[in-house]
């Protein structure tokens, strides 16, 4: 099953997939357009994963790591499907980043590899957007190009863990207008899916809305305002977000 | 009536007082190729967070840890955008934490295991805002007095950190915001009672556990 959240007719909903249309809990249907997305769970700890892809990595021109690269997202970051992202005026190279997103459903500690997948409540899709123009040498990559208001889309849907049954075979998909710009699987990942629980679980307890953003493959390009971004997971769901420049952005309704 | 809660995310800063500059010496050479121009945070998750009086276990393989004695900014409401002159009007108090790291020299890459283990922010309740400036920390180890700092020595007052991180990031209420922690600061080996205090903020103390065998 799908689930999703929305805001609608003045509160926020869980949501259900049913023919094309959203499904409210009293079985109301709503056609897109009529209702806002929010992000499909409300996050705990957001990790994500830096050059997790071993052609990414080579792509930045860095070697593959010998431990996983996590590092930390706050909920400022995180918006929903239909969302626009601001591009700031003085960013020369702005660059999304396709990414399966694990949801953790169940509090684990310890968890082996063999077990990890046993606390994963389901996938949905991140864009892991970074301005490499604030990139610093600091706990790289660093909060300022990684935890920006609004830069890290999320959606639409969380797909129950059972409805993918092989979420290391899925293929990533990127374009922007249209057209095809990345593209990769998430088999190439370099640290896969209980080996990330399991390394994250050896010293912190994982919690239920704990979110795990995996990494993207190659193929990283610039995007301008008025850019369209699809960024799709294969089995998982397609989001979609627009980039809007500041004028636009800080713009009083 | 402002909520005064830690309730939403915690974010530090490294290098934000004179005394770890110093001590991290020149920046110039790789990997950091420079100064920080921006403000460098990290973010304590909700795990990391306990009251005092906590039993911190250090992660498997662990036997001692760094203790950073820092205050942070409760936010009080909501906050983007701010000027150092309006900064201040959004906390609604002030705690002191001990932030918690497995002794890490190098600030290339995050910090994760070694900031991020289950227990690794003992913080203390909430405190009225007061004069940071004049705040002297002390961290105490096993009853020994192991360091001092005084907030004095900070390269980005609390108002102008918070001002320069709202720039890209909006805080809620009950985020908080770390003003600093020292460079390489004091350990604290398994078995330690640790405690922290300033005039005027109380005490923080926990005692540190070992690891399970690696």
């Amino acid at each position: 099953m799908k689930h999703g959240r929305i805001s609608y007719n003045g509160a926020v909903h869980q949501v259900t997939e049913a023919q094309g249309k959203v499904r409210l809990a009293d079985g109301r249907l709503l056609n897109e357009g009529d209702f806002t997305w929010l992000p499909p769970v409300e996050v705990g700890t957001v990790f994500a994963l830096g050059l997790n892809y071993a052609d990414h990595a080579k792509e930045l021109a860095f070697k593959a790591p010998e431990v996983p690269l996590v590092f930390l997202k706050g909920p400022n970051t995180i918006v929903g499907h239909k969302a626009s992202t601001r591009r700031p005026a003085d960013a020369t190279y702005m660059h999304y980043e396709c990414e399966l997103a694990v949801v953790i459903g169940k509090t684990g500690k310890n968890v082996s590899k063999s077990d990890a997948m046993g606390i994963v409540a389901g996938y949905t899709v991140a864009n892991d957007y970074a301005i490499r123009d604030y990139l610093e040498n600091f706990y790289r990559p660093n909060l300022r190009v990684k935890n920006r208001d609004g830069c890290t889309p999320l959606g639409p849907w969380l797909v129950d863990a059972a409805d993918v049954p092989n979420p290391m075979a899925l293929e990533l998909t990127t374009r922007v207008n249209g057209k095809p710009t990345q593209e990769g699987t998430t088999a190439d990942m370099i640290f896969d899916i209980p080996t990330l629980i399991e390394y994250l679980s050896s010293f912190m307890t994982l919690n239920p809305g704990d979110v795990i953003l995996t990494g993207t493959p190659e193929g990283l390009a610039d995007v301008k305002p008025g850019d369209v971004i699809e960024t799709e997971v294969e089995n998982v769901c397609c989001l979609v977000n627009t980039i809007v420049d500041d004028q636009t952005y800080f713009a009083t309704v | 009536m402002i909520k005064q809660q830690v309730s939403g995310t915690v974010y530090g800063v490294i290098l934000n007082d004179h005394a770890s500059l110093q001590k991290i010496g020149s920046l110039d050479e790789a990997p950091y190729k420079g100064a920080p121009k921006a403000p460098v945070l990290y973010i304590k998750p909700a795990n990391t967070r306990v009251c005092c009086g906590s039993s911190v276990q250090l992660p498997a393989g662990a036997d001692s840890v760094e203790v950073a004695a820092t205050v942070g900014l409760v936010m009080g409401r909501a906050a983007a955008r701010l000027s150092a002159g309006n900064a201040m009007d959004t906390v609604a108090g002030v705690v002191l934490a001990a932030d918690l790291s497995l002794p890490h020299a190098s600030y290339y890459r995050p910090a994760i295991r070694e900031k991020c283990f289950d227990g690794a922010l003992p913080v203390s309740s909430v405190k009225p805002l007061s004069d940071l400036a004049g705040i002297v920390l002390t961290t105490e180890i096993d009853g020994q007095v192991v360091d001092t700092r005084s907030l004095g020595d900070l390269v980005r007052s609390p108002a102008k950190l918070l001002a320069d991180v709202s720039e890209w990031m909006t805080l809620s209420q009950g985020d908080v915001l770390l003003v600093g922690v020292r460079y390489m600061a004091p350990q604290a080996k398994a078995g330690s009672v640790v405690c922290i205090s300033a005039e005027g903020l109380g005490s923080l103390q926990f005692t540190i556990v070992k690891g399970a065998q690696a």
